[in-house]
C-alpha cells in the first residue's frame, strides 16, 4: 500500500479547527504538516478532513437476515456515509450470545468496508432472563452490551447485569463496560405500531405512548445511581426522556444517550400515508419531542448520533404497516440529515457523529481522532456544501427503506479512509 | 374520492358534503330499484370487481355482493385466509395478482389500519374500503347517513351521540366524520378507556355521562361492544358497562319520539343495548342494513360505472332499464 497525501484539507477533530495536510502510511497517519507528497495526492481544498464517524447502532442482518443485508454491503454502505466503524446489535440469528458468535461476526467482517465492533446480548437469546456469559465475551472483545430491539424489562435482571459488568474492566484494560439499553416497557408498548397520540387517534392505529419509553429511562437512571454501572439510552424519541437524561448527568450518574437521524427530522404525521417505510421502534413522535432530540444533541445531554440502520427487504416492508416489521436506513444519510436539520457547526457534528460515539463504544484509542501522527488513519473528507437528493434505490443497501427518499439534503462524504485504505473515493466504495 | 388520478373511496375524509349529497342522492335512486319485482340494472355489466376479505365479514360482504349483482357486475372472490398475512406474502404481490387477471374494483376488507390505502398505490382498479382495522368503514358512514335523512331530513343542527367503544371502531371514525360533515352536532360517549387517547383535529365533544346528554338526542348511535374488551380490563364487567353506557330501556324512554336508535350490528342484546329497545319502532337497524345494499349500489356506480362525471339522478334514471 503506497502512501497518501490528504493536502489543502480544513482539519476538525475536537482539538483546534485547521488547516494542515496529512500523510499516510502503513495504515496511521504519519505526519501532519504543510506541503506533504505522497503516492497519491488527495486535493482536499474546500474539504472538511475529520475522524471517521462509528456508528453505536446497526443491524447488518448477518448471520441469518442476509436478504436484507449482509456485513459486506451494509459496511461498504457506512463507508459511504464516512463511518469507520460501527457497532453491530446481537439481534440477528442466532444472536449474539456466546463467544463463538461474536468469532463468526468476526469472520464475516473479513471483507468489510470497516470495523465491524460486535455487541453482545445482555440475557440468553435476548429474553430478559439468564445473563450471558459477560466476562467470556469482553474477553472476545464486545466492550458494549444491549438485548437491542426489546428493553430489559426485569428490574432486577438489569440491576444483576449492571453489578456484574461494573466488575469486568480489568479485562477491558480500565474500559467501564456499558450495558446499552432499548427503553422500552412492553406492559405499555406492546402491539403499539407508532407513537400514542393525536395521529395514531386519527388513523385508528394502536399506539405506543411515550411514557413507555419515559418508565424505562427513569428506571435505568435509577439503577445506575443504585450500582455505579454505566448504561447508555439508545435512540432516546421524547422530550420527558432527554429531560431524565439531562437531569442524571448534572447528578453526575454515568449516563450517556443516542439519537438517530430519523428521530432529529421527522414526526409521527408521516404515518399518515400508511407507508410503512415509517414505521420504526421507537415510533416517530411529535413535532415537540424532535425539537427537544434536537435541543438535547446540541446542549450535550445527548452524546452521539447513531442512525439503528435497519435494513428490511421489499417484501417485508410492503405488508400492511400493522404487521410490517420496525426499521430503516441510516448509515449512508446520517451526515446529511444531521448537517441538514440540525442547527450545529462542523465541529459539533464531529463530536456528536465521532468523537464521542469512540469514546462510548471503547475504541477511542482507533476512532474519534485526534488526528496526529501516529495514530490510525480512520478518517472522513467531507463536503458541507454538496447538495444531493436521497434515492433508496441509489444507496449501498441490499434494502431501500429510507424514509428519506426524494429528500433534498446538504452534505456528502467524498472520500473514507480506514486503516489507511482507501475505501471510499469521489463519493464511490473502491471495493 | 381521487387518489393518484384513480377514483376510490378509502376514507369519509376523502368526501366534502357535495359528494356525501351526490350519493345520498343516487342511493335514493338505487333504493326504487331494490323494490322493482326484478331488481336488476346493466349499469356495470362487463364489469370485474373482487372481493379481498383479510378480515371475516358476512354481513358487509353479502350487502357488497347482492349490490354488485343488482348492477350486473361480474364478481370474484380471491379467498384469504388469515393465515396468508401470517405467512408473510406480501399485500402488494396479493393484490398484483388479482389485478393481472383484470378488475376494475377491488373491495378490501382487512384487519390493518391503511391497507386499503396501500392497495390503493399499487393498482389502477378502484379501490373500496370495506373496513380497515379501527381506522375507516365509509360505506358504513354512508348508509347511516342514508337512513338518517330518510328519516329526519336534513342533519343540520341534529344531534348525535355515538356510544361505546369509539377507541377500537372504525365505524364510529367514519360517522364522527360523516355526521360532521353534514352539519350534525357529534357527542362521543363512552367511559376514558374507550375513547381514543387523543381527539385533537376531531369535530365531536365528548362526555363519559350518556344520561347528560339522551333526552336532547336526535339520534343515539350504539357501537358494538367486543366481549374480549372486558378480559382486557377495559371495563370491569358488561354488566357494569351495560348500566353505565347501554342503552338500557330507562334510558330509550327518556328519548324523544322521533328520535333514532341505530347500531351497525352485529348486536349484543343486553350489552349495549337492551333485548327489547332493539325492537322498538324508533330503532332503525334493519333498515340500516337494507339501506347498506343501496348505498353500496351507488358507490360501485359511481366509482365504477359513469366514469369520471358526475352523475344527475335523470342521467341515472335513463341508464337503470330494468336488465
Amino acid at each position: 500500500m503506497g502512501s497518501i497525501a490528504i493536502t489543502n484539507g480544513t482539519l476538525v477533530d475536537g482539538g483546534g479547527t485547521r488547516r494542515a495536510d496529512l500523510l499516510i502510511q502503513n495504515g496511521i497517519i504519519a505526519e501532519v504538516g504543510e506541503r506533504l507528497e505522497g503516492d497519491t495526492v488527495i486535493d482536499a481544498d474546500g474539504l472538511v478532513v475529520t475522524p471517521g464517524f462509528v456508528d453505536l447502532q446497526v443491524h447488518f442482518r448477518e448471520p441469518g437476515g442476509e436478504e436484507a443485508e449482509t456485513i459486506q454491503t451494509g459496511s461498504r454502505g457506512a463507508a459511504l456515509g464516512g463511518f469507520t466503524a460501527v457497532v453491530v446489535m446481537p439481534n440477528t440469528t442466532p444472536t449474539i450470545d456466546s463467544a463463538a458468535a461474536v468469532r463468526q461476526i468476526h469472520d464475516l467482517s473479513i471483507d468489510a468496508l470497516c470495523e465491524v465492533m460486535p455487541s453482545a446480548a445482555i440475557t440468553v437469546d435476548r429474553d430478559g432472563e439468564a445473563l450471558t456469559p459477560m466476562a467470556e465475551l469482553v474477553r472476545s472483545g464486545v466492550r458494549m452490551f444491549t438485548d437491542d430491539g426489546v428493553g430489559v424489562q426485569d428490574a432486577r435482571v438489569m440491576r444483576t447485569a449492571l453489578e456484574y459488568a461494573s466488575g469486568l474492566s480489568h479485562l477491558a484494560d480500565g474500559f467501564e463496560i456499558v450495558l446499552a439499553q432499548h427503553c422500552e416497557v412492553n406492559a405499555l408498548a406492546a402491539g403499539g405500531a407508532m407513537h400514542e397520540g393525536d395521529w395514531s387517534s386519527r388513523l385508528g392505529m394502536p399506539g405506543q405512548p411515550a411514557e413507555a419509553e419515559e418508565l424505562m429511562i427513569a428506571r435505568d437512571i435509577a439503577l445506575a445511581r443504585l450500582t455505579g454501572g454505566r448504561v447508555h439510552f439508545q435512540h432516546v424519541s421524547t422530550a420527558r426522556g432527554v429531560d431524565l437524561i439531562r437531569a442524571a448527568k448534572t447528578e453526575g450518574l454515568k449516563v450517556t444517550g443516542e439519537a438517530t437521524p430519523h428521530h432529529l427530522s421527522l414526526d409521527h404525521s408521516a404515518v399518515a400515508s400508511f407507508d410503512s417505510v415509517f414505521k420504526v421502534n421507537p415510533p416517530l413522535r411529535t413535532p415537540a419531542d424532535v425539537a427537544a432530540i434536537k435541543a438535547g444533541l446540541l446542549d450535550g445531554t445527548l452524546d452521539a448520533i447513531a442512525t439503528d440502520h435497519a435494513p428490511h427487504t421489499r417484501q417485508d416492508k410492503e405488508r400492511p404497516f400493522l404487521d410490517a416489521p420496525p426499521g430503516m436506513l441510516g448509515v449512508e444519510t446520517a451526515f446529511a440529515i444531521a448537517n441538514t436539520e440540525l442547527d450545529a457547526d462542523i465541529e459539533k457534528l464531529v463530536e456528536l457523529l465521532s468523537i464521542n460515539p469512540a469514546r462510548i463504544a471503547g475504541i477511542d484509542d482507533r476512532h474519534g481522532g485526534p488526528i496526529e501522527a501516529g495514530r490510525p488513519a480512520n478518517l472522513a473528507l467531507l463536503d458541507l456544501d454538496e447538495e444531493w437528493t436521497i434515492t433508496g434505490a441509489a444507496l449501498a443497501s441490499r434494502s431501500s427503506n429510507t424514509p428519506f427518499e426524494g429528500r433534498s439534503v446538504r452534505g456528502k462524504i467524498r472520500h473514507t479512509i480506514w486503516n489507511g485504505d482507501l475505501v471510499v473515493t469521489s463519493g464511490e466504495a473502491t471495493r | 374520492m381521487r387518489r393518484n388520478g384513480a377514483r376510490h373511496l378509502l376514507s369519509m375524509a376523502d368526501l366534502d358534503r357535495d359528494d356525501i349529497e351526490q350519493i345520498l342522492n343516487l342511493t335514493g335512486s338505487f333504493a326504487e330499484v331494490g323494490e322493482r319485482s326484478i331488481p336488476k340494472v346493466p349499469a356495470l355489466r362487463g364489469k370485474t370487481i373482487a372481493w379481498l376479505f383479510y378480515e371475516d365479514s358476512t354481513r358487509t360482504r353479502l350487502s357488497f355482493e347482492t349490490a354488485a349483482k343488482r348492477l350486473s357486475a361480474d364478481t370474484m372472490n380471491f379467498s384469504v385466509s388469515s393465515s396468508s398475512v401470517n405467512k408473510g406474502e406480501s399485500l402488494r404481490d396479493t393484490i398484483e395478482t388479482i389485478a393481472a387477471m383484470g378488475i376494475d374494483g377491488v373491495v378490501v376488507r382487512h384487519r390493518a389500519a391503511g391497507a386499503p390505502q396501500q392497495v390503493a398505490d399499487w393498482t389502477d382498479a378502484a379501490v373500496i374500503n370495506a373496513g380497515d382495522g379501527w381506522h375507516q368503514h365509509p360505506t358504513q358512514g354512508l348508509l347511516d347517513l342514508y337512513t338518517a335523512t330518510s328519516h329526519l331530513g336534513d342533519l343540520d343542527g341534529k344531534h348525535i351521540a355515538i356510544v361505546g367503544d369509539i377507541k377500537h371502531s372504525r365505524v364510529a371514525r367514519s360517522n364522527a366524520i360523516g355526521f360532521a360533515t353534514m352539519g350534525a352536532r357529534v357527542t362521543l360517549a363512552g367511559p376514558p378507556t374507550l375513547l381514543p387517547p387523543s381527539l385533537d383535529g376531531w369535530p365531536v365533544e365528548v362526555t363519559h355521562d350518556l344520561d347528560a346528554v339522551i333526552d336532547e338526542l336526535d339520534i343515539c348511535y350504539l357501537l358494538r361492544m367486543q366481549l374480549e374488551r372486558q378480559k382486557q380490563a377495559v371495563v370491569p364487567t358488561l354488566r357494569e358497562y351495560h348500566h353505565e353506557c347501554g342503552l338500557t330501556s330507562a334510558r330509550a324512554d327518556r328519548l324523544g319520539a322521533e328520535a333514532l336508535i341505530m347500531h351497525p350490528g352485529p348486536m349484543n342484546r343486553g350489552v349495549e343495548i337492551a333485548g327489547e329497545v332493539a325492537d322498538r319502532p324508533n330503532a332503525v337497524i334493519t333498515e340500516q342494513v337494507a339501506n347498506g345494499v343501496s348505498v353500496r349500489m351507488a358507490v360501485l356506480f359511481l366509482l365504477l360505472g359513469a366514469g369520471l362525471q358526475p352523475v344527475d339522478e335523470s342521467a341515472v334514471g335513463g341508464g337503470l332499464a330494468v336488465a
